[in-house]
């Protein structure tokens, strides 16, 4: 028998305003109204702002460890543009942009990055899950709640993002291919920024596109420049389209960069050459959106020098709000544990609040004397 | 009223549960047309249909991490992992997200799920066929931890779990899973988590103990002839200290009996329980019988590391004449 050919794929690259300024007509036009660009122009620049504001935040001893954005803003951005407000919007750590553009507020960011869980009470109207520490373990979750619409016969779909780092976890691999065989309309969408931590993405992956992985698994998939919001919405409204139409799951590989370090704890100068740096700061997400409006008309000094001063106002308002939060009662985090505390974690949460030991209930009666909080806030 | 096995009682349960509440799905690998590799399942997905009981790709952090999603979403999942030596892949999903979620989000999502494990020794079953690893999951804030010793507990004790609002590890004792026959009630009914029941009364001593252990308990017992008070905690996290407390400060002895390993196992926990709280009233040391420190062994020894009547009966001798 002779050797028979029984797949051949290819993978698409879809860019439309790219980095010198050229736009794909052909694809661009209509795609993204004028007024909503200059809406999602604002919401990039507000949240590239917030992060520069939480670094100094971080380096002046006001907030914990941070994991900048910068450079990312398009990808969850374009996502959160296309999905409906009540699709799932699952996220890791550097989708700031698109919870923002959902409506999550600011300070809901910070707080969590302050060291305070009611950063992550995500407001349920806004179903979006808060930010996933451990790496991609939250796309299994996602493919749970899309799996439950589709249980109940709704038309929600869900929506997760992941580094490139994830797509080395078995998690990563369980999740496509659950919503795969089990047909799950998700949107994975993988931000390939080239480093996880210090390790380069070839460790990570070593076939060319991230984007064909997911073609092992039976499932449609694109790759798409990442810091074109042009792109990520052409690209995501195919695969919204795909999945609430066909309930499948779709791959989008946005290729993007990330300009800072991985977190403030940590210094990319270690492991990655500035030239490399210098090469993706000239294609920010922002900076050629902002050309392409001005070239339009719809955009000038004026009004940028406007923008930044009512982002200015609006993320010192944030970080206001979040430094200003009531504290958490002293025994707080034993409240959410259960629905209702087991008898055993009364006890404990009612003796942390006293001088006992705690051993003997009996040495409660009475005896409940306020100690000051040992935390700082 | 119908005399039932374990597994029956389950199957039975389960049944129930799912007539009654729409948002209850069962998800594993075999769950389905199979009925379960010990057939707890059987006949369900020919009731309720593959939507409502999915085989899913052969993954536990998959099974895990969807079933976290389906009950964020407000479902009530019900996911099996076919042995209890197959957690370790859903260890993350289980103790990162399903038993941090609501604490985290300070209630803003809640995972109402309940994670069916057959667990244990003494079915001649391959390697990581018959562990014991219920402290691991004590040991993690947030999660109830429920393991029955008999069809009648089954029953209104996996009911309790998968109404309650939070994750529940809900491990079935293998051993025990056709071993003896119950009367069942038909009617459902709930047993509350986190009481003991005191499984015969006595004044001389108590023994505390868990699962598949507890007949071995029952065996040894009978044989002292002596009056033993023996309690069966049923659920594991929150635990019912009160009732030991109350039949330790009676008896002023206590032997805790566990299939898993001897260090950090949940025993030592009662133990010192009891010590905080019963000290005065001790006549003697609390004693335990365990499994040993060593890696359950395959199945020509397992009879030899699990705490059988003989070494229970060996050790209600010693304490009562200590």
């Amino acid at each position: 028998m002779p050797i028979k050919n029984v797949l051949t794929t290819t993978i698409d690259h879809v860019s439309i305003l790219d980095a010198d300024g050229r736009f794909d007509e052909k694809l661009g036009k209509g795609l993204i109204p004028d007024a909503d660009l200059v809406k999602l122009y604002e919401h990039m620049t507000a949240c590239r702002f917030l992060d520069e504001v939480a670094f100094k935040l971080q380096r002046s001893g006001r907030m914990g460890t941070y994991p900048q954005n910068m450079g990312q803003e398009a990808a969850s951005l374009g996502a959160a543009y296309v999905l409906n407000n009540d699709d799932w919007l699952v996220t890791c750590y550097r989708e700031n942009c698109g919870l923002f553009w959902r409506g999550v507020p600011m300070e809901s960011i910070l707080l969590h990055w302050m060291g305070d869980e009611r950063g992550n009470a995500m407001p349920r109207p806004h179903h979006a899950t808060p930010i996933a520490v451990p790496i991609g373990t939250q796309m299994l979750h996602a493919t749970g709640l899309a799996w439950a619409s589709k249980y109940r016969g709704e038309k929600r779909i869900a929506c997760t993002f992941f580094g490139d780092g994830a797509t080395s976890e078995g998690d990563f691999h369980e999740a496509m291919n659950f919503a795969a065989n089990l047909d799950v309309p998700v949107v994975f969408c993988c931000q390939n920024n080239f480093w996880a931590i210090s390790v380069p993405g070839k460790i990570q992956c070593s076939a060319p596109t991230v984007a064909q992985r997911a073609i092992a698994y039976g499932m449609d998939t694109i790759q798409c420049d990442g810091n074109d919001i042009f792109a990520v919405v052409h690209c995501f409204r195919e695969a919204v389209k795909h999945a609430r139409t066909k309930g499948r799951p779709y791959f989008i590989e946005a290729v993007t960069y990330r300009l800072g370090d991985h977190t403030t704890a940590d210094d990319a100068r270690r492991y990655r050459d500035q030239a490399e740096v210098d090469k993706w700061k000239s294609r920010d997400p922002l900076i050629r959106v902002r050309k392409h409006m001005v070239k339009k008309g719809l955009w000038s000094d004026a009004k940028e020098r406007e923008l930044l001063e009512r982002v200015e106002r609006e993320v010192t308002a944030a970080v206001e709000r979040a430094e200003t939060i009531t504290p958490p009662a002293r025994a707080e985090f034993f409240d959410s544990m259960y629905e209702t505390l087991p008898a055993d974690l009364l006890l404990q949460r009612d003796t942390m609040q006293t001088h006992s030991i705690g051993q003997d209930p009996s040495q409660i009666e009475g005896a409940v004397i306020e100690l000051p909080t040992k935390g700082h806030h | 009223m119908a005399n039932l096995t374990l597994v029956q009682a389950i199957n039975l349960a389960l049944i129930q549960e799912m007539e009654r509440d729409e948002r209850v799905l069962l998800l594993g690998e075999d769950v389905g047309a199979n009925g379960g590799v010990f057939r707890v399942t059987e006949g369900l997905h020919k009731r309720f249909g593959g939507k409502r009981v999915v085989d899913t790709p052969l993954a536990e952090s998959g099974i895990i991490g969807t079933a976290i999603g389906l009950a964020m979403a407000g479902l009530r999942p019900i996911p099996e992992i076919q042995f209890e030596g197959f957690l370790g892949p859903a260890y993350d999903q289980i103790c990162s997200h399903a038993a941090r979620m609501r604490t985290r989000t300070r209630g803003a999502f809640t995972v109402p799920l309940t994670i069916r494990v057959p667990v244990g020794g003494g079915i001649h079953a391959p390697e990581l066929h018959s562990d014991s690893p219920e402290s691991i999951y004590i040991h993690t804030p947030g999660l109830k931890v429920v393991m029955p010793s008999s069809p009648y507990d089954a029953k209104g004790l996996l009911i309790s779990a998968i109404r309650d609002p939070d994750p529940v590890i809900f491990f079935e004792p293998k051993r025990i899973y056709r071993a003896f026959r119950e009367e069942v009630p038909e009617d459902e009914y709930t047993l509350p988590l986190g009481k003991a029941r005191v499984v015969c009364e006595g004044e001389q001593m108590t023994v505390v103990s868990w699962g598949a252990s507890v007949v071995q308990c029952m065996q040894a017992i009978e044989r002292s002839g002596r009056s033993i008070e023996l309690i069966d905690l049923r659920t594991l996290y929150p635990f019912d200290m009160d009732a030991v407390e109350a039949s330790v400060k009676k008896t002023g002895r206590c032997v805790i009996v566990h299939e898993a390993p001897k260090t950090c196992g949940f025993g030592a926990e009662i133990a010192t329980r009891i010590m905080e709280r019963c000290f005065l009233h001790l006549e003697a040391p609390v004693q335990r019988v365990t499994g040993f420190d060593t890696i359950m062994p395959y199945y020509k020894l397992e009879l030899d590391y699990m705490p059988d009547a003989d070494r229970i009966a060996r050790a209600i001798e010693e304490i009562a004449a200590y």
